[in-house]
């Protein structure tokens, strides 16, 4: 096997304190002084403390991993609390990589904590990443997906996989020297909006916390040298009947990166590779609507059709008064009474699955469309304070 | 032959929330034929110019479809599961 780390143990020395701390991992063989040792010379990168990033921080930071990464720019809500264990209540708007190191720190205060407070991109990912022996991604976008993956490519480094959606899970391990990479399991990303984010299709609390858990639990094995790494394998979890399922990964011989002449040699833009414009869904500024905008038409009786394209459980959440429910994927069909020349409002809940359900009704040959931009939420946050943001 | 085709959750809007579909098919390819003659909203999802999209892959039990030997044209026997595994991103 090849070397994962960096530095070596030679000039690493535990503590008695951190021989008590880790006592129940040295009395196993197959991780014993060596492995706490290599445990603390390791350098760990996390991108993402958010539902996969709080299980995978907290064990590697009581597991001994000596230099723990955390990339993230977020701030912590209070929607983030059903599975991001690493925060809590008394985070609520605060930094969520100054939150994740003061619960690292209460659970081990013997490792070191580097946070990089910037959104990964083209530019520091190369420089961020070169700095670690493993990375681990817990982000919720493909864009990032791509970065990282191209990024531990160029850089020889493994990546360690999970993608969680409502109730299913992936988890794998691409290392390209030995095996399959992310874009040999996926060459390229669905078009945007086409797969919902948990934020808009929502996910199981628990299981970030079964998926993360597994990531973990590799990236250990990797630094211990022991076991068999998922590489070459993709671990599938349906957590509602409980099924657990392995397939087999290639390595694409002609994957665009990490094959023998590979056509991507330098890291790219993502975004375009994503399909994902600036502002997000691709419209146009005349097809977009803010809160204050709608209740002005509202307030003004002009003639506008308000369709909400979310599910009828969503609706019991919360409402717009007058909304006709008409969700996204049956759209087409339930539009058909409504003049193709009426001022339609679509919303949903934060923008994505609305802008979708416009370029749908724009190829059906409506032509006066507007996306409530922030969807219900933000209808919620600047004008009707009565309805939860969710 | 029957075979059972594994549908994911992203994609069971599409199905009436079917997890799976049993069919009686030859290959690979007539099973997702025949999935999409009952599923009609599902073939967008999953082909583009008869072709299977780039972020969908198709298992023939624990087996990547595109490096078997005759790939979708592959026979199937009976209890064979077909799995479609899609492209998910979340993670936070």
């Amino acid at each position: 096997m090849t070397e994962t780390l960096t530095q070596t143990i030679d000039d690493i020395s535990l503590s008695n304190r951190e021989i008590e701390r880790y006592s129940r991992h040295l009395i196993m063989p197959e991780v014993g002084m060596e492995g706490q040792k290599r445990l603390k010379a390791a350098r760990v990168l996390l991108v993402g403390t958010g539902g996969l990033g709080s299980p995978i921080a907290m064990y590697l930071a009581a597991a001994g991993v000596g230099t723990i990464g955390l990339v993230d720019f977020d701030t912590v809500d209070y929607s983030n609390l059903q599975r991001q264990i690493i925060h809590s209540t008394t985070s609520v708007g605060k930094s969520k990589l100054i939150s994740a190191k003061a619960s690292m720190e209460a659970i081990n205060p013997e490792i070191d904590i580097v946070l990089h407070p910037v959104l990964l991109n083209s530019s520091n990912a190369l420089d961020i990443i070169s700095d670690y022996d493993i990375v681990c991604d817990g982000t919720d976008n493909y864009q990032t997906r791509y970065l990282v993956n191209d990024a531990c490519v160029l850089l020889d480094k493994v990546n360690v996989y999970g993608s969680i959606y409502r109730f299913e899970g992936q988890a794998s391990v691409f290392d390209a020297s030995k095996g399959p990479c992310y874009r040999c399991l996926y060459s390229e990303p669905p078009p945007p909006g086409l797969v919902p984010s948990c934020s808009e299709g929502g996910v199981l609390g628990v299981l970030p916390g079964i998926i993360g858990t597994i990531q973990a639990n590799e990236i250990i094995k990797l630094i211990i040298n022991q076991g068999e790494p998922l590489v070459g394998r993709l671990l599938l979890l349906d957590a509602l009947d409980m099924e657990f399922r392995e397939l087999k990964l290639r390595k694409n011989p002609d994957c665009l990166i990490c094959s023998e002449h590979p056509e991507i040699t330098g890291l790219i833009d993502y975004d375009a590779f994503c399909g994902v414009e600036l502002d997000g869904m691709g419209l146009g500024f005349n097809e977009v609507l803010s809160a204050v905008q709608l209740k002005e038409l509202r307030e003004g009786n002009i003639d506008h059709v308000l369709i909400d394209v979310r599910e009828p459980h969503e609706q019991e959440i919360s409402k717009i008064p007058g909304a006709l429910l008409m969700p996204q994927n049956e759209i087409e069909a339930l539009i058909v009474n409504i003049p193709k020349d009426s001022l339609i409002v679509l919303h949903c809940k934060v923008g994505v699955r609305s802008a979708r359900a416009l370029s749908k009704l724009k190829k059906l040959g409506y032509i006066n469309l507007k996306n409530l931009q922030g969807g219900i939420n933000a209808w919620a946050r600047f004008i009707d304070n009565s309805l939860p943001i969710y | 032959m029957k075979v059972k085709i594994a549908i994911p959750t992203p994609l069971r809007t599409y199905t009436n929330n079917t997890k799976k579909i049993e069919v009686d098919v030859e290959s690979v390819a007539m099973a997702l034929k025949q999935l999409i003659v009952e599923y009609p909203k599902l073939e967008t999802h999953l082909f583009e110019n008869d072709i299977i999209r780039s972020y969908v892959n198709i298992y023939l039990n624990d087996d990547d479809v595109r490096y078997l030997d005759k790939q979708y044209e592959t026979t199937v026997v009976s209890g064979d599961t077909i799995s479609i595994i899609p492209s998910i991103a979340g993670g936070l």
